[in-house]
């Protein structure tokens, strides 16, 4: 029978299925960082057990950690409490840290390093306690953030208790036009189903727009899966994802490769496979996206208008609405290009990769960021940075008067001192505009790396279509 | 896994759609190393000025809504991020269920294991709730996990529903990891296979 490349996986990490109970599902790669395992690890320690499986675990410290120069102390107490606890905790455990200490060149963003050290591969189960585990699933892996609790069972037992969620795939064909990238996909896709479109369901992403894009791009459609409400986005594995695997350190080598590609070149839906939906999008019909709200489903074209409440029928969506604006201080069917802005943010899970780095520095180069802009660029992993650095694309970012950092979260979450003051606006580069989300009071406008580096230099959200050739 | 069988409560109503984790609990309250202490947090942003007093606008600060253990929230409540600090801070404030029309997977999965029920109603038993706190601010509703229902003052019941397994938990606190712990013998046959 055809089966969908969902199927294929979850059928072959299913340990033990009761009827009327949960499957438990086994996990390959268990993704650890400071924030959401201390509970957890302390939670083994009450019952007196070991991890189960340390060599299917990795650690990282990427939260809290400060994004100054990495020979300056922590100066936040309770961060600097948390990552001691999880160096205290990965050393009881014998879990593997790429932590300040132990791997400094090789730490980063949890999201990031995965795929980097090629720990994330093809047909894999992975969880972290983090929704954006959902990036993974680029490589056709099936990805999933989890809580604390479930955590401590994956240290425990290795396994899951999962219901099976459905399947919906999403269709999107169509060339990109110039200007317009991965993420602007994906912000259309959210701002035309919504923010709750996918609860219940793994999306597997098809079409001839997403066997064009590049590993790092599919990363960051699969990344915000979650905001699209997926538990999961998965993308098959091709000879893109074969290409980006070959050679990296967890990667398989030699024999044990060419029988990994054997079996990854398997994995892919059946033809007629069935999904329980279908969602599509006409990539070549995308402009730039930026969202004005404080979800990422409100989002609209750069040279759109603010949606009007007074012309929204569903009473709650109008209040949503109203609320929203009222939060970001904009005015119904304005513009938002010109809109004045305080910050750009570029970094986070969803766009901190060599590529993403690449396109803003693409439009900074030879320019100036506006005076009344602060911009950030913070490179997703310590190799991201190194390699930047070797391309000379630091220089391009620092002549512009844009900050160049160490690798972490930063101000997407705004847990380790990089955050917007009340009522600043920001155009970022990450995944949630949620109220607060990116400092209280803060006011995020999403968008892509490009979009990104021309609103830094006019000192307004901008259309980046003006600055590039 | 705390426990869940039956509960009578009057309700807090907050009709928002789409209450991300980041609303119930801001960031900057995750830098903890335990559970404790977190309902003191709940809705931090909504809940209290920048000079940490309480807003009065704000529905949990309202002085008849002290002590009230049923949430009745809008759609796709706890949306957005993964923290199980969300279902710790609401049920660190009191709360024991959360009543709306869907809830985020996550968000779901991580209350199940905190003893907070999610009670997913549909549409229009979602409007009369309201309509009923908004005429009555002192509703009461009993849930009755056992039975799968929430009795309206009427005495009207809506059914509800919830997988076995998940159910047989919370009435009985299980605590699933040690159920799957016990699964050990299954788990290295799996793995044989799997990685063999």
């Amino acid at each position: 029978m055809s089966q969908t490349l969902f199927e294929k996986i979850w059928n072959a990490h299913v340990v033990a299925q009761e009827p009327d109970s949960p499957a438990v599902l086994y996990i390959d790669l268990h993704l650890v960082h400071e924030v959401t395992s201390p509970q957890a690890f302390d939670g083994l320690r009450t019952r007196g057990i070991r991890v189960r499986r340390p060599d299917r675990t990795f650690a990282t410290m990427d939260h809290g950690i400060p994004t100054t120069p990495r020979d300056l102390p922590i100066l936040d107490e309770l961060a600097a409490k948390q990552i001691a606890q999880l160096e205290k905790n990965c050393a009881e455990f014998g879990v593997t840290l790429y932590g300040l200490h132990s791997a400094p060149d090789k730490m980063g963003i949890v999201h990031v390093i995965g795929p980097e050290l090629g720990l994330t591969q093809p047909g894999m189960t992975i969880v972290c306690g983090d929704s954006h585990t959902s990036t993974h699933g680029a490589f056709g892996a099936l990805a999933f953030g989890i809580g604390t609790s479930e955590v401590e069972m994956v240290l425990a037992t290795q396994c899951l208790l999962q219901r099976k969620p459905k399947t919906m795939q999403v269709q999107i064909d169509g060339v990109l036009q110039k200007g317009v990238t991965a993420k602007d996909i994906i912000l259309a896709l959210i701002a035309r189903y919504g923010v709750g479109a996918g609860t219940g369901h793994v999306f597997e992403y098809t079409g001839a727009a997403i066997r064009r894009l590049s590993m790092e791009e599919r990363m960051t459609i699969c990344n915000m899966s979650i905001e699209g409400g997926a538990r999961a986005g998965l993308i098959a594995p091709d000879d893109t994802t074969f290409e980006y695997m070959a050679g990296r350190e967890y990667a398989p080598k030699g024999p044990a490769w060419d029988k990994a590609l054997a079996r990854w070149r398997t994995l892919p839906s059946d033809p007629g496979a069935r999904y329980d939906a279908t969602l599509t999008l006409d990539a070549g019909a995308l402009e730039p996206m930026v969202t004005f709200g404080t979800n990422p489903g409100m989002g609209i074209g750069i040279t759109g208008r603010v949606p009007d409440p007074a012309k929204t029928p569903d009473l709650s969506a109008r209040n949503a609405l109203s609320k929203a604006l009222a939060y970001m201080d904009l005015k119904p069917n304005q513009p938002l290009l010109g809109q004045p802005i305080d910050v750009v943010f570029i970094g986070s899970c969803t766009n901190s990769r060599i590529t993403d780095l690449r396109l803003a520095a693409s439009v900074l180069k030879g320019r100036k960021v506006n005076p009344r802009v602060r911009a950030m660029v913070v490179p997703g992993s310590a190799q991201v940075k190194r390699q930047a650095e070797a391309e000379g694309l630091d220089r391009i970012f620092k002549e512009a008067g844009a900050e160049w950092r160490e690798a972490g979260c930063s101000m997407c979450i705004a847990m380790n001192g990089d955050q917007l003051a009340p009522g600043q606006y920001a155009v970022s580069t990450s995944n949630r505009n949620f109220e607060g989300r990116q400092g209280k009071g803060g006011r995020t406008f999403l968008a892509s790396p490009l979009t990104a580096a021309a609103s830094a230099v006019a000192g307004a959200v901008a259309d980046p279509r003006t600055l590039i050739q | 896994m705390n426990q869940f069988t039956t509960l009578t409560s009057k309700i807090v109503p907050l009709p928002n759609e789409n209450v991300d984790t980041d609303q119930i609990i801001p960031a900057r309250f995750l830098k903890v190393t335990d559970k404790k202490g977190l309902g003191d947090n709940l809705f931090a942003d909504w809940r209290y000025d920048a000079d940490g007093s309480p807003r009065a606008d704000f529905v949990l600060n309202r002085p008849e809504m002290q002590g009230r253990q049923i949430l009745l929230a809008g759609d796709n409540f706890g949306c957005g991020s993964s923290r199980e600090h969300a279902p710790w801070a609401l049920v660190g404030y009191g709360f024991r269920a959360v009543i709306s029309t869907s809830f985020a997977d996550i968000f779901r999965n991580n209350s199940l294991k905190n003893g907070l029920l999610p009670i997913v109603v549909d549409k229009d038993t979602h409007q009369q709730l309201f309509s009923l706190v908004q005429e009555d601010p002192n509703t009461t509703l009993a849930i009755d996990l056992a039975a799968q229902t929430v009795t309206l003052p009427d005495g009207r019941r809506v059914a509800f529903s919830i997988d076995h397994f998940s159910k047989t938990c919370l009435l009985n606190g299980v605590d699933e990891i040690g159920y799957v712990l016990n699964l050990r013998d299954k788990i290295e046959a799996f793995e044989r296979i799997h990685e063999g």
